[in-house]
């Protein structure tokens, strides 16, 4: 598994990926895995009001990894958002990437189960 | 062409037995009467709303409306831009008037929601968010809850501005009869309330509403002959940001409400020092602050500042809200940003009542997703 990054010719890097750079139009050539990285907590929120479905409370955190180490890419870090695997977490703190099979309930929401990924990362501190 | 705005309604907002055809017509006819313009007058009718179809079954509506109130053959359409809806409304129905494609337009916002448990609500909400952040179980509170705890600790600012924030509108919307809630809440009753989205509570947020708004749009001449007291569309602008909103350079930054409000000051000739008045989409308390920042009211970081010294108040510099906001008034999704212009058309033309301040010109923010798609209207008194 992976939790895939795109990289555009101008070295513009977006989690998660898109067809064209969100900054500069170009198509995304190019990929890089983040699973095996440690991020750094920017901010997170415990959410108690969750819709069916999802687990109660669902800590989330944003979390930036540095990417000054991948050739080819201009930006310095990339952002991604997920659910973290414990309640205790702080801005600042180091998570590592795990992998879950099944996020929340593709049954019971809005959305059709086959339209969508329900696997993923949660983030957990290092 | 100059675009007037030349008449205004609005439904009571709360938890309403009627579902979405009989909101819809009552505002849309009450708007026509408001006017004084005869149903066969109206060339373009626009319907702002969201989820209809996800929320209650029906779809079509603004077929649906345009037979109801009579306007056949009038030109109609349904416009979703999820929460800003109201605002896109604002944008179609100025276009239409400003390209010449129609000299009477009718527009209609609403939205049927309560009768859906607040977790399906919440849900049908969600389902805008990116497949990558639906399946984390992201809700639009939580949004909300990481971008005010990334603001309170990056700019020192306290809890309490926040709490501050709701005080003030829910203090405003008192005096509004169409709102929610017409009640006082203090800064304790606030900081006490559950826990909703960390470090976000209860009453950092707007609640779940039904109800509908309307607007008549026409020519700046032809308002000219029907009335003596209209508004004129000075300036808009509509701005998208990124779907995903980590994706963003910066957290506490609405680019859509930046962009938005740059080319509405533009082409209305002014500046947020020109403001008497605005409206800002306050689902979260936290979106106040970044849109007063976003807007040029405030520099980036000091927004919460305004709250705390009461600049914002209804008898500060720069009242913001006194329709009560999202936050009292309620938030039927469609139906927001046509109040938002509901509530600085009747400011602007004297009719606000006891929410009523001086205001020559007046600015509405309407917010779609968490700043996903950005409306923002300048309205001004006729001279």
């Amino acid at each position: 598994m992976t939790l895939e990054a795109g990289i555009c010719p101008n070295g513009h890097v977006s989690y998660p990926t898109h067809p064209r750079c969100p900054d500069c139009g170009e198509p995304q050539e190019e990929t890089l895995d983040l699973a095996d990285r440690t991020g750094e907590v920017v901010t997170w929120t415990t959410s108690t009001a969750t819709p069916p479905g999802v687990r109660q409370p669902n800590t989330l955190a944003i979390v930036e990894f540095d990417i000054t180490d991948v050739s080819g890419a201009t930006d310095e870090f990339v952002r991604a958002l997920g659910q973290a695997t414990t309640d205790e977490i702080e801005t600042g703190d180091a998570v590592e990437p795990v992998y879950a099979e099944e996020l929340r309930d593709p049954e019971i929401g809005i959305k059709v189960p086959e339209s969508q990924d329900w696997d993923g990362y949660r983030w957990e501190p290092v | 062409m100059g675009v007037a705005v030349i008449g205004a309604s609005m439904t009571k907002f709360g938890q309403r037995d009627a579902w979405i055809r009989e909101l819809l017509s009552q505002a849309g006819e009450e708007c026509l009467a408001d006017a004084g313009v005869a149903p066969k007058e109206v060339e373009h009718l626009y319907v702002s709303n969201m989820a209809s179809g996800e929320f209650e079954g029906q779809t079509g509506i603004m077929n649906l409306l345009a037979h109801d109130l009579g306007v056949l053959p009038a030109y109609s359409e349904r416009v979703d831009q999820t929460s800003s809806s109201g605002g896109a409304g604002i944008y179609e129905a100025w276009q239409s008037v400003a390209s010449g494609a129609s000299e009477m337009t009718l527009l209609v916002g609403g939205e049927k929601m309560t009768h859906k448990s607040t977790g399906e609500a919440t849900d049908v909400i969600a389902s805008i968010t990116h497949p990558d952040e639906y399946k984390h179980g992201v809700t639009l509170p939580s949004f909300a809850g990481l971008t005010a705890r990334h603001y309170l600790e990056r700019f020192d600012a306290p809890r309490e501005s926040l709490a501050r924030v709701a005080v003030k509108n829910h203090k405003n919307g008192v005096d509004n009869p169409h709102a929610q809630f017409q009640k006082e809440i203090s800064v304790e009753k606030a900081l006490e309330s559950p826990i909703i989205a960390d470090p976000l509570r209860l009453y950092d947020f707007c609640p779940i509403t039904d109800g509908s708004a309307a607007l008549m749009f026409t020519t700046e001449e032809r308002a000219a002959e029907l009335t003596d007291e209209y508004a004129v569309v000075s300036g808009i602008g509509g701005a998208t940001d990124t779907h995903v909103v980590h994706e963003r350079d910066d957290p506490t930054v609405m680019g859509g409400v930046v962009e938005s409000s740059k080319e509405a000051y533009e082409m209305a000739g002014l500046s947020p020092d020109d403001l008497d008045v605005a409206e800002l989409h306050d689902m979260f308390t936290i979106l106040e602050f970044l849109q007063l920042e976003g807007i040029g009211v405030a520099d980036q970081g000091t927004a919460w500042e305004l709250a705390m010294e009461g600049a914002t108040e209804k008898d500060g510099d720069l009242p913001i809200n006194t329709s009560g906001g999202l936050k009292s008034k309620g938030h039927p999704l469609g139906a927001s940003g046509v109040a938002q212009g509901v509530e600085i058309y009747e400011q602007l033309v004297g009719e606000a009542g006891p929410r009523q301040v001086a205001a020559d010109t007046a600015l509405a923010c309407n917010v779609g997703g968490f700043g996903n798609c950005v409306i923002t209207t300048i309205m001004e008194a006729a001279e």
